[in-house]
């Protein structure tokens, strides 16, 4: 979305945007276990950007947040959201695209 | 008002008549539930509480959808004449969209229903939000499944609100008209203030209303009122006898268009008088009508004729057999003649489109012919709302007033209509029919005028092509009005 991520998104093949409420057990939880499952499946090909939404209200409006942990995935196409921790290993995998990857296909490329 | 009405600061809604009704609008600061069935207005009523805030007193509004998107509410809203978008582009509208997300359909793991006070409070800081609206709590109770931490949520939400000394309309569903307040346990937070709207039908008939079940602190009116959606406007509540009982009577008197009636009346009605006109079918209250509007025009007063019975050409035929040239006072324009049949609208909307008639043409005198017409669109005590709410208006207004009502049987009993605009009308006329001897003669009687003395004799009047003409008292007989006539001397009780 935004211009200032360029950079980065142009380097990494999997982006991702977390919402959360920085000092709740479920967002903490959400965060680690994105990480995992990026560093099993695409390590060192994407990039996470996390939103507070209580400093950043105003992207929570336009985003239409209502619950957190939000992860929402930017790159590749197409964009999908989920919610929840996370905890449920293989159904954020599937829901974000990245199970295909975690079936032991040795550093696929995307789709 | 009493003085004790204002221990509790109330917020004025702007929305016509429910100011009126909660004596002054809803509590500052706080939240105010509305319940309803679907259909019953809540959004309308929540979105033009924002809306008369901005457009009357220049406060902002946030407006939190978990049902609608904020595209159909401008739409929507735009019907009843509220400007949405552009007073989003000029930062005194704000939304909350937190209508249904499809994406949102993945669930992996726990989450927290928890952004909602975040987004609330920012878009409220943003335009400086004197007034908030969340519309409705029934969607997002039933797309969270743990309803614990959606009260949770929503009871931080009201305490923000709170905070910001925010007014709040927060609407919740029922599913009946006539049951408990909500379901979801979050009218624990807002106990204080209830306002129900109900869509109901009775007799086949539809009906909506407004009650005030509690307003925190102050006193409020009890009861049902009826109210209308209008297109272009909004909500309109009927004000029962609401206009404080008026400042002072009038003491202009007015002809109504016949000597002798004048005459009987103690010297004309009170310009502030609401007449009403009482007989059988054919007997002349629609002539009776017509000269009290030809005085009106002689006079060069405005005279509204609204016409519930007969159609415009068939009420112009009429008028001219009995040498009253309607076309010509229509001409000179001082005569406007309003013919509509009951059944195109409800009640309410009669009311409110009465009420618009009479703000543009400004009228110093109406007739309304014939109530008992309207019986067919409302309940009961729809009408009982609709005379009420009219008189109110009118006797504020000091216009001049006839109305005439239909007696079911062509001699004696009361109609529906009579026994509910006898109370509230201030002279009453009744025409009967006489059978003495064979032969069917016309009687008048003034039953009543309020603040007057007045003829209490029962007179006979005939109609020819001049018009109607009041006569002797008849003598010698009695049991008129019952319909059981009886000569002078057999009944001497």
């Amino acid at each position: 979305m935004g211009e200032g991520q360029t950079s980065l998104i142009a380097m990494a093949t999997y982006s991702f945007r977390i919402y959360v409420v920085a000092n709740r057990p479920s967002s903490r939880v959400a965060l680690a276990n994105l990480r995992a499952l990026c560093d099993e499946v695409v390590p060192g090909d994407y990039e996470l950007e996390v939103v507070d939404v209580l400093h950043e209200p105003d992207r929570a409006e336009v985003a239409r947040i209502m619950v957190t942990p939000t992860v929402v995935k930017l790159a590749p196409l197409p964009r999908r959201r989920v919610i929840g921790d996370l905890s449920d290993r293989d159904e954020a995998a599937i829901a974000l695209d990245l199970s295909y990857v975690g079936q032991g296909t040795d550093q696929g490329g995307p789709q | 008002m009493s003085p004790l009405a204002d221990r509790v600061p109330k917020l004025p809604t702007g929305i016509p008549g429910f100011d009126r009704i909660s004596l002054g609008g809803l509590p500052a600061n706080r939240p105010t539930l509305v319940a309803g069935t679907t259909g019953s207005g809540k959004t309308v009523f929540a979105a033009e509480f924002l809306a008369r805030g901005i457009v009357q007193f220049g406060q902002a509004g946030v407006f939190v959808t978990f049902e609608e998107t904020p595209g159909d509410l401008r739409d929507n809203l735009a019907s009843l004449g509220f400007d949405v978008a552009g007073w989003e582009s000029e930062g005194r509208w704000a939304f909350v969209d937190a209508s249904h997300d499809y994406d949102e359909a993945v669930v992996a793991g726990a989450y927290e229903f928890n952004t909602l006070v975040a987004r609330v409070r920012h878009a409220a800081e943003t335009v400086g939000a004197v007034r908030v609206v969340l519309d409705s709590l029934a969607a997002v109770f039933s797309r969270f499944h743990d309803a614990a931490a959606v009260r949770l949520e929503l009871s931080r939400v009201i305490s923000a609100l709170k905070e910001m000394n925010i007014t709040a309309v927060l609407t919740v569903e029922r599913t009946h008209d006539y049951d408990a307040i909500g379901r979801f346990g979050v009218e624990e937070f807002v106990a204080d203030n209830v306002v129900i709207l109900r869509n109901v039908i009775e007799d086949e008939k539809r009906r909506r209303t407004v009650e005030i079940l509690k307003l925190r602190g102050g006193p409020h009116r009890s009861g049902e009122f009826s109210f209308a959606i209008v297109p272009g406007e909004g909500i309109s509540i009927i004000p029962i006898a609401l206009i404080s009982m008026r400042r002072q009577a009038s003491h202009e008197r007015v002809s109504l268009g016949n000597a002798e009636l004048d005459a009987m009346y103690g010297g004309g009605a009170y310009r502030d008088t609401v007449s009403f006109v009482s007989g059988p079918t054919g007997i002349g209250k629609t002539l009776l009508a017509c000269h009290f509007v030809a005085a009106g025009v002689e006079a060069g007063e405005r005279c509204l004729l609204q016409s519930f019975e007969e159609s415009r050409d068939q009420l112009l035929r009429n008028a001219g057999s009995w040498g009253l040239d309607l076309v010509g006072m229509e001409r000179s324009g001082l005569l406007r003649i309003s013919s509509e049949y009951p059944e195109v609208a409800s009640l309410e909307d009669h009311y409110v489109s009465l009420r618009q008639l009479m703000e543009e043409f400004q009228p110093r005198r109406i007739v309304i012919d014939n109530l008992s017409a309207l019986e067919r669109v409302g309940t009961k005590r729809g009408l009982r709302d609709f005379i009420v709410g009219l008189t109110s208006l009118l006797r504020h207004k000091e216009i001049a007033s006839l109305f005439t009502s239909s007696t079911t049987t062509l001699v004696g009993a009361p109609s529906v209509t009579e026994s509910h605009a006898s109370t509230l009308t201030d002279a009453i006329v009744l025409l009967r029919y006489v059978e003495t001897s064979a032969t069917v003669r016309r009687a008048i009687s003034v039953l009543k005028v309020r603040g007057s003395g007045h003829d209490r004799r029962i007179r006979e009047f005939r109609i020819d092509d001049l018009g109607l003409h009041i006569e002797e008292p008849f003598t010698a007989i009695s049991g008129i009005l019952s319909g059981s006539i009886a000569q002078w001397p057999t009944d001497a009780s």
